[in-house]
C-alpha cells in the first residue's frame, strides 16, 4: 500500500518556487531518501508533508488527503524528526519523550497506562532508560537526537519524517543512528521518509533516492541509478567517484582533480 | 508531595498574615472565628476582634494571596508561550496601558481619588486595551511566524502608553505622589471589595492555565515542532496570553504594579523541581501566593505604622533569595 503520495507538490516562499510539482509515491514500510545540493529544497518538502507550510498539489497519507486531516489525526500518522530539534533544558528525557503522546490525548485527558507503555518502549529501544530522570540539557549531541528520535517512536506514527538526521554527528554515530532506523524500521513496520545529506549514506541505507535539485525532482530510483558519477557532477557541481566498496555496494568520495593539473605543471 | 510542601508554604503564610498586627488575635481563634463566617456561626471573637479579623486582616491577606497566585502563574504562562525567561506579566504592555488608566483618573476624576471605584476599572481597561493593541499590531507584523513579532509590538505600545502617561502627569504635577505610590504596588483594602473585583478572573484564568499546562510542555520544543505533534500552536497561545493577560489586569487594578513576583517564584520552581509546566503551573499559583502574602506581613511590619509598598518587598527579599537559589540550582544543571 502507498503510505505517502505527493502529487503536484509545489511550495513557494518569498514569490520564489522552493519545491516545483513534486510527484513521489513511498511504500509502506518503504525507505525513502531525498537527496540534493544545498537548497534543492528537501527540507522544504518535508516541512510541506508534515502541514508546517502552506503548499500547492496534494499530499496523500494512507490515501488520505492531508489538507483534509486535522492537525492532531495527522501527527498520529506521521511523525517528525527536525534536523535541529529545539531542546528544552529544564525538562527530564521521560518528560520530553511523553511529550510524543500528546496527538493521542484530548484536551482533559492525562496519559493513561498504554501512553506510558509507549514511552517506556521507546526510551528502551533507544538505550535511554538510564537517562529517564535527567533533565536534557545534561545530555551529549548524539543522547539528544536519540530522545528526539524516542519521541517520534513514542508518538506512534506509522510515517517518520527525518530531516538530516545525522547532520551534526561523528561518522560512528551516524552509522549507529541510520542503523537504528532500519531497525526500528523492520521492528515496527515504519514507513521512512528522510532527507540525507550524505550520499555514501543515503545509498547504503534508503531503499530508492529522489534527487532534488531547483525543487524539481531530476532523478529517482535505486541508487545505482540516482548516485552516477555524471548526474552528481550535474546536480551538485561536484568532482566525485563512485567506487565499489566490496560487502556494502559503493561509496561516493570527493575528488581533487586540480592537484593533478598542478603536479603536472611543474 | 511538592502540592503538599507548597500548600503548607500558603496556610503558613495565610496563618501569619491574619496573626501578625497590632492586636493579638491568637491563632486558635483567628481559625476558629474564620470557619464561623464562613459557614455562618458564631464567632469567638469579641465584636471589635472580629471585625478587625473579618474586615481588615482577612480581606488583605485572601488579596495578596489573589495577586501573588496570579501574577505567577501568569509569569509562568508568558515565559512559556513566548519560551523566554525574561517574560513576566506586563511584557506586552499590562503595566503600561495600566499605569496610564490610573494616571487618567487621578488626574481628570480628582475626587474619586485613588481609593475609588473608578480607578480599578480605569487600570483595568488600561491594561486590556494596551494589550489588545500590543496583540493586533504583532499579528499584522507576522506573529504567526513566531512569539518575537509580539514581544517588539508589546515593547512599542508599553513605550507609547509610557508616552502617553508622562504626558499627562506633567500636566497635572499635583498627581505625581499619588500615582507614584499606586506604581509601586500596594495591598490595601476597603473590606472585601478588591478581592470581589480580582477573585472571578483569577480564577478563571487560574483553571484555563492550569488546563493548558501539558500543552505548554508541548510549545517547549518549539512552533514547527509542536505543529507536528499535533498541537494547533497560535490558538494555545492566544488562549494562554488572554488568560494570563485578563487576570494580571485585575491584578494591577486592585494592586498596583508589584514588580518581580511573575519571574522569581516560576524560576524558583524551576529551579528546585524542574520545568515541566504539569508541576510548574500549580506549584506557582500556590507557593506565588504564599510568597505575596509573606512580602506583606513584611511590608506592613517592618517599618510599622508606616507601610512600605510592597513591591519594594517582592524586590529586596526576592532578589538575594533568588541570587541564593540560581548559584545552588547551577550545581544540578
Amino acid at each position: 500500500m502507498t503510505a505517502l503520495a505527493l502529487d503536484g507538490l509545489s511550495v513557494t516562499l518569498g514569490g520564489q518556487r522552493i519545491v516545483d510539482r513534486l510527484a513521489a509515491a513511498v511504500d509502506e514500510g518503504e525507505w525513502v531518501a531525498l537527496i540534493g545540493p544545498n537548497g534543492a529544497g528537501k527540507t522544504t518538502a518535508l516541512r510541506a508533508v508534515a502541514k508546517l507550510i502552506a503548499y500547492d498539489g496534494r499530499v496523500r497519507v494512507f490515501g488520505d488527503d492531508a489538507a483534509e486531516l486535522s492537525r492532531r489525526d495527522l501527527a498520529r500518522l506521521v511523525a517528525l524528526v527536525p534536523q535541529v530539534p529545539l531542546i528544552p533544558g529544564d525538562i527530564t528525557v521521560w518528560e520530553y519523550v511523553r511529550l510524543g503522546r500528546t496527538p493521542h490525548l484530548g484536551f482533559f485527558e492525562g496519559e493513561g497506562r498504554s501512553d506510558n507503555e509507549a514511552v517506556e518502549v521507546a526510551l528502551q529501544q533507544l538505550d535511554l532508560v538510564p537517562f529517564a530522570r535527567r533533565r536534557l540539557d545534561t545530555l551529549s549531541g548524539g543522547e539528544r537526537q536519540s530522545a528526539t528520535l524516542a519521541r517520534a517512536l513514542a508518538q506512534d506514527a506509522p510515517i517518520l519524517l527525518l530531516d538530516e538526521p545525522t547532520a551534526a554527528l561523528d561518522v560512528g554515530r551516524q552509522q549507529q543512528v541510520l542503523e537504528l532506523v532500519d531497525v526500528l524500521r523492520r521492528e515496527r513496520g515504519l514507513t521512512v521518509f528522510s532527507t540525507m545529506h550524505d550520499l555514501t549514506l543515503a545509498g547504503q541505507y534508503a531503499d530508492r533516492l529522489l534527487l532534488l535539485d531547483g525543487g524539481r525532482l531530476v532523478a529517482a530510483g535505486a541508487a545505482r541509478e540516482v548516485l552516477t558519477q555524471a548526474l552528481i557532477s550535474e546536480h551538485y557541481g561536484a568532482d566525485v567517484a563512485v567506487v565499489d566498496a566490496p560487502g556494502s555496494g559503493f561509496v561516493v568520495v570527493p575528488v581533487r582533480s586540480r592537484i593533478g593539473d598542478g603536479a603536472d605543471s611543474c | 508531595m511538592r502540592l503538599a510542601g507548597a500548600a503548607v508554604f500558603l496556610a503558613a503564610a495565610l496563618l501569619t498574615g491574619v496573626l501578625v498586627g497590632p492586636v493579638d488575635l491568637g491563632a486558635l481563634n483567628v481559625v476558629h472565628a474564620t470557619f464561623a463566617h464562613v459557614f455562618g456561626l458564631h464567632s469567638p471573637l469579641s465584636g471589635a476582634d472580629d471585625a478587625i479579623l473579618w474586615q481588615l486582616r482577612l480581606p488583605r491577606v485572601v488579596l495578596g494571596a489573589f495577586v501573588g497566585g496570579t501574577l505567577a502563574a501568569a509569569g509562568a504562562a508568558y515565559q512559556g508561550v513566548f519560551r523566554n525567561p525574561l517574560a513576566d506579566p506586563y511584557l506586552l504592555g499590562a503595566a503600561a496601558g495600566a499605569g496610564l488608566g490610573a494616571t487618567l483618573v487621578a488626574a481628570y476624576a480628582p475626587g474619586s481619588g485613588l481609593a475609588g471605584d473608578l480607578l480599578p476599572i480605569s487600570a483595568f481597561a488600561g491594561a486590556a486595551v494596551a494589550v489588545l493593541a500590543a496583540y493586533v499590531l504583532g499579528r499584522s507584523a507576522g506573529a504567526a511566524a513566531g512569539p518575537a513579532a509580539l514581544i517588539l509590538a508589546g515593547v512599542t505600545i508599553a513605550a507609547f502608553f509610557t508616552a502617553l502617561q508622562i504626558f499627562v502627569q506633567q500636566q497635572h504635577v499635583d498627581t505625581v505622589q499619588a500615582v507614584y505610590s499606586w506604581l509601586l504596588g500596594r495591598l490595601s483594602t476597603a473590606g472585601w471589595r478588591e478581592v470581589g473585583i480580582i477573585a472571578p478572573y483569577a480564577i478563571a484564568s487560574w483553571l484555563i492555565l492550569l488546563g493548558h499546562r501539558r500543552l505548554l510542555d508541548v510549545l517547549a520544543v518549539g512552533d514547527d515542532e509542536a505543529a507536528a505533534l499535533g498541537v494547533n500552536v497560535a490558538r494555545v497561545r492566544l488562549l494562554v496570553v488572554v488568560a494570563a493577560t485578563i487576570a494580571t489586569a485585575a491584578a494591577v487594578a486592585v494592586s498596583g504594579l508589584i514588580a518581580f513576583v511573575g519571574i522569581i517564584v516560576p524560576h524558583t520552581i524551576r529551579l528546585l523541581f524542574g520545568g515541566s509546566y504539569r508541576m510548574l503551573m500549580p506549584l506557582s499559583i500556590i507557593v506565588g501566593a504564599g510568597f505575596l502574602v509573606f512580602a506583606d506581613v513584611i511590608a506592613r511590619t517592618i517599618m510599622s505604622p508606616a507601610e512600605l509598598p510592597i513591591g519594594v518587598v517582592t524586590a529586596f527579599f526576592g532578589a538575594p533569595f533568588f541570587a541564593v537559589v540560581l548559584r545552588t540550582g547551577r550545581r544540578y544543571a
